[in-house]
């Protein structure tokens, strides 16, 4: 009750997030540009209006991250305890994918000037600069990361082994685990109806987790008792689903230990491995769809907030995911009509009085070198049908073959 | 964590306190000491009475004030996305002003009745202390139904307002939710004019 303002400015931004008559004119788009115009139509405005012509997906990308680190900044400043710290702590998932990103950085060379602007805005932290520093886990922790928020999650991972490529995805796996158990355990302190909701949803975030670290693990030099240890226990799995998965060793066995939970049978019976199936990915991110769809049915709870922000970024990967298909289908446009994507040509046909005209041209090049100027193609098919292909030489062979 | 340490020492400290104190007083032949029929005559009516309607007018505007800050901050967040709703959702906010009212009204009532005496025979007295007495609970009967009345209307109204932000045809449905919500600081108060109405402290 005493956030109020905080939650009617939330949902109202809720009721900017895109709906399926959006995504629909969305798909239909040809270019980036088409892209822009009907995003100005919706609740995110003229966010692109100063960006230069060629627009590519990461500007957009950049972009749509931009105004919702805008919006939940905003939400954060007027927001006070014990919301605050709850909004706090959704910010220390990002910190810990930053100082990843930081880590992995420095392992393969690059300068700390071209990291820090991809580092995600929400995730910054003062210190954050100081990583590149430190060469083993333990010299991060006392260096850089003892004041920072998220010193308590890494007594687990301080060790003397060097920071390598294996060692660091186990870094932030451990790191996540002990956020999460964290983030969990405050919630249920909050009590009441943010408790309901938020440990529902991060229950899931805790089991999704386990599932593929296990499936992902198989084929690599990670152990099982390794494997173990980076599971977080304040899902449902805990602890017999945990054991179980622990002793796993095939795609078949985690459908079996899944098989015991209904939720998670439903999913991993949604899913395939065929072509045209949902991955079990795909599943996840629906039912982590609809749990947060949920979290705004009821009142008077912190978990909106959270909700709003997965949501936000679950369609920015929507929009993403379509600029990008945009972006490639412009690239490898059909092997046509278009001179430059291969062979091409034109053909032209009119209607006159009792008489039709078809006329073609008879180059035979590839791209921008001409190759024969006698290339035939219109073909007579029976006494009143001729049809010109001007498309794929190949195609148009066999197609002249075949008939 | 640490207040509610706090809070738990406290209350436990005291009730500590109360039962050492009724022991003490038990065991040692001095019970006759807490008397309460001895406490319920030694206050005047004057103070039942008096106190009755600070009870009225606070508890009544507290509920009016938990109600409008319930409403007011819903209606400002949700009016940020959607300014359609501002004006229209101010009828939340007059209803729970209306609580208030009520409170006052009483207030007024009851204090019409006060007047001094000067009667010593028991007889006279004792209608004195019925008009005290009938006073008090006039006062606390219409102040805590205010009181649930005023946060109640208050949180309907919040979820009006953000409802409203996000479909118009909801508002008019949840203001009917509301109508019955502000019938219960009715009941408070007809229950406490038919309390105030027989007592009379004029000799």
């Amino acid at each position: 009750m005493d956030h109020g303002y905080a939650e009617g400015l939330c949902r109202g931004f809720k009721s900017g997030i895109l709906k399926a008559a959006d995504y629909h004119n969305l798909v239909q788009c040809e270019t980036l540009e088409d892209l822009r115009l009907h995003l100005q139509s919706t609740d995110y405005g003229n966010f692109l209006a100063n960006e230069a012509t060629p627009l590519t997906v990461n500007i957009i990308d950049d972009r749509l991250r931009e105004k919702l680190v805008q919006e939940f900044l905003h939400l954060r400043n007027v927001s006070y305890q014990p919301l605050s710290t709850f909004m706090d702590y959704i910010t220390y998932g990002y910190m810990i994918d930053n100082i990843v990103l930081l880590i992995t950085g420095t392992l393969n060379q690059r300068a700390i000037n071209d990291l820090l602007p991809r580092c995600h805005p929400l995730g910054t932290f003062e210190q954050l600069g100081g990583i590149t520093i430190a060469d083993t886990p333990a010299q991060l922790y006392t260096a850089v990361l003892v004041d920072t928020p998220l010193g308590p999650y890494f007594k687990d991972c301080i060790s003397e082994h060097d920071l390598d490529e294996l060692n660091v995805e186990i870094i932030r796996s451990t790191l996540y685990k002990a956020y999460i158990e964290d983030f969990y355990n405050y919630c249920k302190e909050i009590g009441g109806i943010t408790a309901e909701v938020m440990c529902d949803i991060l229950a899931f975030e805790a089991d999704r987790r386990a599932f593929m670290i296990t499936i992902n693990a198989f084929g690599t030099a990670l152990t099982q008792d390794e494997r173990f240890k980076l599971y977080p226990t304040c899902g449902y799995l805990n602890p017999d689903g945990l054991q179980e998965l622990r002793r796993t060793d095939s795609y078949e066995g985690v459908r079996d230990v899944a098989a015991r939970y209904p939720v998670y049978k439903s999913l991993f019976d949604g899913s395939g491995t065929n072509l045209g199936d949902k991955t079990i990915e795909d599943k996840f991110f629906e039912h982590e769809v609809k749990l947060n769809m949920n979290a705004f049915l009821r009142q008077f709870h912190f978990g909106i907030f959270f909700s709003y922000l997965k949501l936000k970024e679950q369609e920015i990967r929507n929009i993403i995911w379509i600029a990008e298909c945009i972006s490639q289908k412009h690239r490898a446009r059909n092997m046509g009509d278009d001179m430059m994507s291969y062979n091409g040509g034109v053909a032209l046909a009119m209607k006159g009085k009792e008489c039709v005209a078809i006329a073609c041209d008879k180059r035979y090049g590839v791209q921008n070198r001409t190759i024969a100027t006698n290339f035939t193609k219109i073909f007579q098919y029976g006494d009143y049908c001729f049809v010109s292909f001007c498309g794929l030489a190949t195609d148009v062979s066999l197609l002249v073959v075949l008939s | 964590m640490g207040t509610s340490y706090l809070t738990i020492g406290g209350l436990g400290a005291s009730v500590g306190l109360l039962i050492y104190a009724g022991l003490t007083y038990m065991l040692t032949n001095y019970g006759f000491r807490f008397d309460i029929g001895w406490f319920l005559l030694a206050i005047s009516p004057y103070q039942w009475a008096l106190v009755g309607i600070a009870l009225a007018v606070s508890l009544s505007v507290l509920g009016a004030a938990l109600g409008i800050f319930a409403t007011g901050v819903s209606i400002l967040g949700g009016g940020v996305k959607a300014p359609r709703i501002r004006t229209k959702n101010l009828i939340s906010i007059i209803m729970c002003e209306a609580v208030a009212i009520y409170g006052l009204i009483m207030g007024i009532v009851i204090s019409g009745s006060i007047s001094s005496f000067s009667a010593t025979r028991i007889e006279d007295l004792a209608l004195k202390y019925r008009a005290g007495y009938k006073l008090f609970g006039a006062g606390l009967s219409v102040g805590l139904c205010n009181l649930f009345c005023g946060v109640c209307v208050g949180l309907v109204g919040s979820g009006a307002a953000l409802a409203d932000a996000q479909n118009s045809s909801l508002f008019v449905r949840i203001l009917i939710i509301e109508i019955f919500a502000s019938a219960i600081g009715l009941f408070g108060l007809i229950v406490s004019i038919l309390q105030s109405s027989g007592s009379n402290m004029a000799d």
